[in-house]
């Protein structure tokens, strides 16, 4: 679609969408939220610039093919699965990584968002290779 | 204390105006998307009534004095505008196949 007004309004949106995802992604973890809500609004930022500029400039966007990307979120998810084997706890249990930081902060890294950020990933990779393949059919 | 029990508050007696007016306008978009005479109208009055469902969910927000729903919000408005946006290019698209 050749519109000026669409163009420059993308250019501004994609940054509020993708921006908003990887929020909804983070908080997931114990408020409303989460990767599946998270992947489809940034599914929806690369449509919004798929309808502005046009199949091959989202394909240039995205720099990987979106199936690669439903290929790493499913391994992230089974990978996440799997870090029970290190303490011999039953397929998906929680395994948590937790560092102290100077100044009384501590990050905490889990297998819980490992398998979100999957989940994302997974929601990404099919919702774009539909809309791939219904721009090119 | 839930808002069944009614409004507590100026601040509420303001929300409930708010959801009557809100309602009404939905309806009123609601009967242009059946009535409407082009499919632009009715593609417009769609978008209407995300907006006004956008302004319902900031109106309970307030009314129910829950930050939460505000997200709800955002999320209907950014997804609203592809909405309309993915419409306007099914027209264009329908137009251009026509002339030809």
């Amino acid at each position: 679609m050749n519109s000026l007004i669409l163009r420059t309004t993308t250019q501004l949106m994609i940054t509020i969408l993708l921006l908003f995802s990887v929020f909804l992604l983070l908080r997931g973890h114990d408020l409303p939220g989460g990767g599946f809500i998270g992947g489809l609004v940034a599914a929806a930022a690369v449509a919004l610039y798929l309808i502005a500029f046009g199949a091959d400039a989202a394909t240039l966007l995205l720099r990987v093919r979106p199936r690669a990307l439903l290929g790493a979120g499913l391994l992230a998810g089974v990978l996440a699965g799997l870090m029970g084997m290190v303490t011999a706890e039953p397929f998906l249990t929680g395994q948590w990584l937790i560092f102290d930081l100077p100044g009384n902060a501590e990050v905490k890294l889990s297998s819980v968002l490992l398998f979100d950020v999957g989940v994302y990933l997974v929601v990404v990779g099919a919702v774009l290779t539909m809309l791939f393949a219904l721009e090119q059919g | 204390m839930s808002l069944l029990d009614g409004p507590t508050s100026l601040l509420q007696v303001a929300a409930y105006i708010a959801f009557a007016a809100t309602t009404l306008a939905f309806i009123a978009s609601f009967v242009r998307v059946v009535v409407g005479p082009s499919l632009a109208d009715r593609v417009l009055a769609l978008d209407m009534m995300g907006l006004v469902s956008v302004s319902l969910i900031a109106t309970y927000a307030i009314a129910a004095d829950q930050a939460l729903f505000l997200d709800a919000a955002l999320a209907l408005a950014l997804i609203g505008f592809l909405g309309t946006v993915a419409f306007a290019r099914f027209i264009e698209l329908r137009r251009r196949s026509s002339h030809e």
